[in-house]
């Protein structure tokens, strides 16, 4: 493709008017087309890519992150052993990651899916409740941190209206490590909902109306056709739903760092990956070897998304 | 339809479920907006929930004026929009070639740019932030001399990760347009980058709008890289900013109320003007797979 004498006398083939479709190109052509593709690949590739397979290379290090990069040492499985075995905060965040992804699975995405059925309906005031779960998914989670605070901070709404706001013998929603992951939950979902109803709704939408007659006539309730007929129509977006709530239950970290830095019952993956970089002990080999494990976990949904999207195509 | 009373009936109960729901959706939002309007000294005196005695909007004017958040707004549209201009350009490059020309690459590279996407950023962060505390930067851009804690850095790596999901999104749009009108252009022996700049990129226009609303929303919205690649607080967007308001030992509500309503102002206000590129700025992504 590069070689220069091929270029000459394939544009020498073309004449100015007519060219064989798509296949001759140009010098100038050529030169466009690579850096058209060969830009913006290149900048992915070296920001995303080459630092993704950096950090598995140096979940097999020790650095301390002091000196230069002949400063890292080989210590082969050494950081994974030591995280199963003597991290602390190991257990805890893979047991809330677990349970992020179970709540969003068997509550926060059904829960979506069903709200899209019904406001599909276009039932009266239907705009109005679109608007509504749709707003949280414009705001910051890091505002959603904020907003949420308000009603469960010690004294704010929910204790107030329980009737205790004092430091000493309230509900502490936030501090309390058996109860904080739940709240935490619950103001995820209250994202995530309207984002899984946002995409079903499209989804829905782009079923061919002669399914839903064909149903009707057959004497088919509403839920059994959309049982039976409409959810197996809608694969794709399916597809998608999972991936989607198995990736954002593996990523989170924004919502629980603005709340208390991902400690004291709150701990995450992703935030103890940051917490090995910037926190009071740099330990750049457990946290690359946190970030891999995360990276191992999102392989699954991310070759099932691939599959999906690219089967076709193939 | 037959089933039409119990049906009726059954869309009642919906309707009122729903209603409810929403309102309880939408309260954190109306009661934050309510705590900004309120005076510190209220709410300590007559705790937060009771009536309003006072209403106005001090807290903002202290908010903005006071503690500077202006400058954050500046932060945040300097961080936005050249990073979001900068993706859609090069994403509707590579979406250009992947569905006009029919490459060998081209599956693959767009698996590549969709994956990308895909990768929790925690895996692409530890190397990035060593880079960028080694790479060389002129002393105009910072004065420390490296890409660390820069709003340059910060635009690049924002631009390198969306990237991937605007390259799908775009690719997909346009394989849904009929090659006829490109074949035109190579009839009339128009040259690949005309064939980009003056026949693809008009035709993109739709898709480019949503993905920008969308994409300027999500930036806007970042906290993650924000952080982890600006160490000093006065350079950093709203949504990061918004914890300068928090005191170490002290922290006026109300004020932080009001901080937070404005920085979520301008992404209320783009959903509810450009509600439809939004959504179909996501669901271009989804539907068409």
């Amino acid at each position: 493709m590069t070689s220069s004498t091929t270029t000459k006398t394939a544009a020498a083939e073309v004449t100015p008017r007519r060219r064989r479709r798509g296949h001759s190109f140009t010098k100038t052509d050529r030169a466009v087309l690579a850096g058209l593709v060969g830009g913006p690949t290149l900048l992915h590739v070296l920001l995303v890519w080459i630092p993704a397979f950096c950090t598995v290379a140096l979940s097999f290090t020790y650095w301390d992150g002091i000196g230069g990069l002949n400063q890292i040492h080989w210590v082969g499985l050494k950081n994974y052993q030591q995280i199963f075995t003597i991290y602390q905060d190991f257990r805890p965040a893979v047991r809330n990651n677990v349970l992020w992804l179970g709540f969003f699975a068997l509550i926060a995405t059904p829960l979506g899916v069903i709200l899209a059925y019904y406001i599909d309906k276009e039932l009266k005031g239907t705009k109005f409740f679109q608007t509504a779960f749709y707003l949280p998914m414009v705001l910051s989670l890091a505002v959603t941190g904020i907003v949420w605070d308000y009603i469960f901070r010690t004294n704010g709404f929910v204790n107030s209206i329980m009737g205790d706001t004092s430091a000493q013998t309230a509900t502490s929603w936030f501090g309390d490590p058996n109860k904080n992951i739940w709240i935490v939950l619950l103001i995820a979902s209250w994202r995530h909902i309207g984002y899984v109803m946002l995409l079903y709704l499209a989804g829905m939408k782009s079923v061919d109306p002669s399914l839903h007659e064909a149903a009707a006539i057959d004497g088919a309730t509403a839920w059994y056709t959309f049982r039976k007929v409409i959810f197996p129509s809608l694969r794709p977006v399916n597809v998608i739903i999972i991936v989607i709530t198995v990736i954002d239950s593996l990523r989170a970290f924004d919502l629980v760092y603005i709340i208390n830095r991902g400690r004291n019952g709150l701990q995450l993956l992703g935030v103890l990956v940051y917490d090995n970089i910037f926190g009071e002990a740099t330990r750049i080999g457990w946290g690359s070897a946190l970030a891999t494990i995360l990276f191992a976990l999102s392989i699954v949904p991310i070759m099932l998304y691939l599959y999906q999207t690219f089967k076709r195509d193939n | 339809m037959v089933t039409g009373k119990s049906s009726k009936v059954g869309n009642s109960i919906a309707i009122s479920i729903l209603f409810v729901f929403s309102l309880v959706w939408m309260f954190p939002i109306f009661w934050t907006l309510l705590q900004s309007l309120r005076p510190y000294g209220d709410v300590l005196k007559f705790g937060s929930v009771s009536w309003p005695h006072h209403l106005n909007l001090h807290n903002y004017w202290t908010a903005l004026v006071q503690s500077q958040m202006w400058r954050y707004f500046i932060n945040s549209f300097e961080v936005a929009v050249p990073a979001v201009v900068i993706t859609l350009f090069l994403a509707s490059m590579v979406a250009f070639v992947v569905s006009r020309y029919s490459f060998k690459f081209n599956v693959a590279l767009l698996m590549l740019f969709t994956a990308g996407n895909l990768l929790p950023p925690q895996l692409v962060f530890i190397p990035i932030f060593r880079l960028y505390i080694h790479v060389w930067v002129p002393n105009f851009i910072n004065g420390d001399g490296v890409l660390y804690n820069t709003q340059l850095g910060l635009i690049l790596i924002h631009v390198a990760l969306q990237m991937g999901f605007a390259t799908f999104v775009l690719s997909n749009y346009l394989k849904t347009i009929p090659k006829e009108i490109s074949e035109s252009a190579l009839v009339d022996g128009a040259s690949v980058w005309k064939h980009y700049y003056v026949v693809i990129l008009p035709l993109l226009r739709p898709a480019l709008a949503s993905l920008g609303v969308l994409m300027t929303t999500w930036i806007y919205n970042d906290f993650f890289w924000s952080v982890a690649l600006l160490s000093s607080g006065d350079k950093r967007p709203i949504t990061a900013a918004l914890s300068n308001l928090q005191g170490e030992f002290f922290t006026d509500y109300n004020l932080l109320a009001a901080g937070a309503t404005l920085a979520f102002i301008p992404t209320l206000i783009v959903f509810f003007t450009l509600r439809k590129q939004f959504v179909s700025g996501l669901t271009l992504g989804s539907t068409k797979g």
